[in-house]
C-alpha cells in the first residue's frame, strides 16, 4: 500500500475521531472555539509524530528482548515523559510556539488517540517511515475533524428552541453523529 | 469527610447518582467504540472494572508512600500494569472478545475514569472503601456500556447478545457504525437529563472530561485545571 493511500485513508475514511472513536474527549471538550480547536489539532499532529518516532524504535528493542508484553506500560511512560520534555524545550527555546501550542501539550499526554496511533502502527506492522506518515495522517485527520466541528458548533451557540434535555452535551453528540455520517460518505474510497 | 459516608453509599453512588459515563461524562472513547454489540460493551465494562478495582486497592495501599509530586506517573504505572494483566488474561481465555475489542484493551490505561478515581478517591481513602468505590464505579460503567450495547445491537441488527429477537424489520446498520454510537449516546444523555431535570448532569464537557484532568493540576475544579494548564 502506498504511503499516500495510507495517509488519505487515515485522514478521510478511517478518521481517528469520527470513525474510530479515538480522542473523543478533546474533540468534544476543546471544540467550542475555532482557534482553540486548530491549536489543539496542530499540537496533536506534533505529539503524534513525535511519539511514533520515539515508540517505534523502542518496540524493536522490546521485541529484541522478547518483552513485547510491556508495550502498554513502556509506551505510556515514554509518551508522558516526552511531552513534558518537549514542553520544557519549547518553553526555553521557542517561546512563541510554546505560547500557541503549549497550553494543549500537557492536555494530550494521555489522549487515547496518541497512544492509539503508536500501538496501531506496531500492530499493522508498518515500517518506520510509513509509521511516521500514518501518525501525521492521523493527526491531520484529527485537525480536520476538530476544525469542521468547531465551525459547526459556532453556529449552534444560540440554543433557543432546543428542547431542555437536549441542550448542551446531547446536542453536541448528535451534531457529532451528523458529521460522522458525512464522513461515512468517504468509505470505500480506499481499501 | 468522605470516610463518614456510609459504605453502602460509596458502593451505590457510582451506579446511578454519579454514573461515570452518563452523568460525569468520563470515558467517552471506549463507551462509543466498544458498544456496537452488547457482549462487546459488557466485556469492555468488566475489563475496565477489574483494572479499576485492582488499581484502586493498590493505589490506596501505596497512598502514604508515593511522593505527592510524582503521584500521577506512579498511578499510571500501576494502572498500566493491571491493564497488561487483563490484556493477557483476555487473550488467553476469551480470544474472540480480545479480537473484537482490539486496540481498546491497551487503551484502558488512558481511560479517564480509572485515573480520575485514583486521583479523587483511592489516594485519600483506605483500601476497603477504595475497593467498594471501584466496584461501584465499575458497575456503573458496565451498566452504561451494556445498555448502549443492547440498544445499538437491537436497532442495528435486530439481535440481543447475538440471539435474533426481531426478524420483521431489517436492522438499521447505521447503528452498528460510528454515527449510531454518537447518536445513541446523545439520546441517552438527554434521557438522563430529562429524568434528573438537568440537575445531575454536567452542562458541558469540561476539563474533567479529559484524561488529563488529573495531570494538569486539578481533577477538582475546571478553573483550577485550566489554570494548571496555563502555567
Amino acid at each position: 500500500m502506498s504511503i499516500i493511500t495510507i495517509m488519505m485513508s487515515v485522514i478521510l475514511v478511517n478518521n481517528y475521531v469520527l470513525s474510530q472513536f479515538l480522542g473523543i474527549c478533546p474533540f468534544l471538550g476543546v471544540s467550542k472555539k475555532l482557534d482553540a480547536a486548530a491549536g489543539m489539532g496542530f499540537a496533536v499532529i506534533f505529539v503524534m509524530v513525535l511519539a511514533t518516532a520515539a515508540t517505534w524504535p523502542i518496540m524493536q528493542v522490546l521485541n529484541n528482548f522478547e518483552i513485547g508484553y510491556l508495550q502498554t506500560v513502556v509506551f505510556i511512560l515514554v509518551i508522558a515523559a516526552l511531552v513534558q520534555l518537549v514542553e520544557m524545550i519549547l518553553k526555553k527555546f521557542m517561546p512563541a510556539l510554546h505560547k500557541s501550542l503549549g497550553v494543549y501539550l500537557p492536555l494530550i499526554t494521555t489522549n487515547c488517540a496518541v497512544l492509539g496511533v503508536c500501538i496501531s502502527n506496531i500492530d499493522s506492522g508498518y515500517g518506520y517511515f510509513t509509521s511516521l506518515c500514518n501518525a501525521a495522517g492521523a493527526g491531520i485527520g484529527f485537525l480536520l475533524a476538530m476544525v469542521l466541528f468547531a465551525g459547526v458548533r459556532g453556529k449552534l451557540e444560540n440554543e433557543e428552541g432546543v428542547p431542555m434535555p437536549f441542550r448542551g452535551v446531547p446536542l453536541t453528540l448528535i451534531t457529532a453523529a451528523m458529521l460522522s455520517l458525512g464522513f461515512m460518505g468517504f468509505s470505500g474510497l480506499f481499501q | 469527610m468522605e470516610n463518614k459516608v456510609s459504605k453502602l453509599s460509596i458502593l451505590t453512588k457510582g451506579i446511578i447518582k454519579e454514573n461515570p459515563v452518563l452523568v460525569l461524562l468520563l470515558g467517552t472513547c471506549p463507551t462509543l467504540a466498544t458498544t456496537s454489540s452488547a457482549i462487546n460493551g459488557i466485556g469492555m465494562g468488566v475489563s475496565a472494572m477489574a483494572v479499576l478495582i485492582c488499581s484502586n486497592i493498590v493505589i490506596s495501599l501505596l497512598r502514604n508512600i508515593i511522593p505527592d509530586k510524582v503521584r500521577i506517573p506512579c498511578y499510571i504505572v500501576v494502572i498500566a500494569g493491571f491493564v497488561t494483566v487483563v490484556q493477557m488474561l483476555l487473550q488467553a481465555f476469551v480470544p474472540s472478545l480480545y479480537a473484537s475489542l482490539g486496540l481498546f484493551i491497551p487503551l484502558i490505561v488512558v481511560n479517564c475514569i480509572i485515573l480520575g478515581r485514583a486521583e479523587m478517591f483511592a489516594s485519600k481513602n483506605n483500601p476497603f472503601d477504595s475497593a467498594l468505590d471501584g466496584i461501584g464505579m465499575g458497575l456503573g460503567f458496565t451498566l452504561a456500556l451494556g445498555i448502549m450495547g443492547l440498544i445499538r445491537e437491537f436497532l442495528g441488527s435486530g439481535t440481543l447478545f447475538g440471539v435474533a429477537v426481531q426478524t420483521f424489520v431489517p436492522g438499521m446498520g447505521i447503528f452498528n457504525l460510528a454515527p449510531g454510537g454518537f447518536f445513541v449516546f446523545g439520546i441517552l444523555v438527554a434521557l438522563v437529563n430529562y429524568i434528573t431535570k438537568g440537575k445531575g448532569t454536567k452542562k458541558s464537557f469540561g476539563c474533567e472530561g479529559c484524561a488529563m484532568a488529573a495531570m494538569c493540576g486539578g481533577a477538582r475544579k475546571e478553573k483550577e485545571c485550566e489554570k494548571g494548564a496555563e502555567e
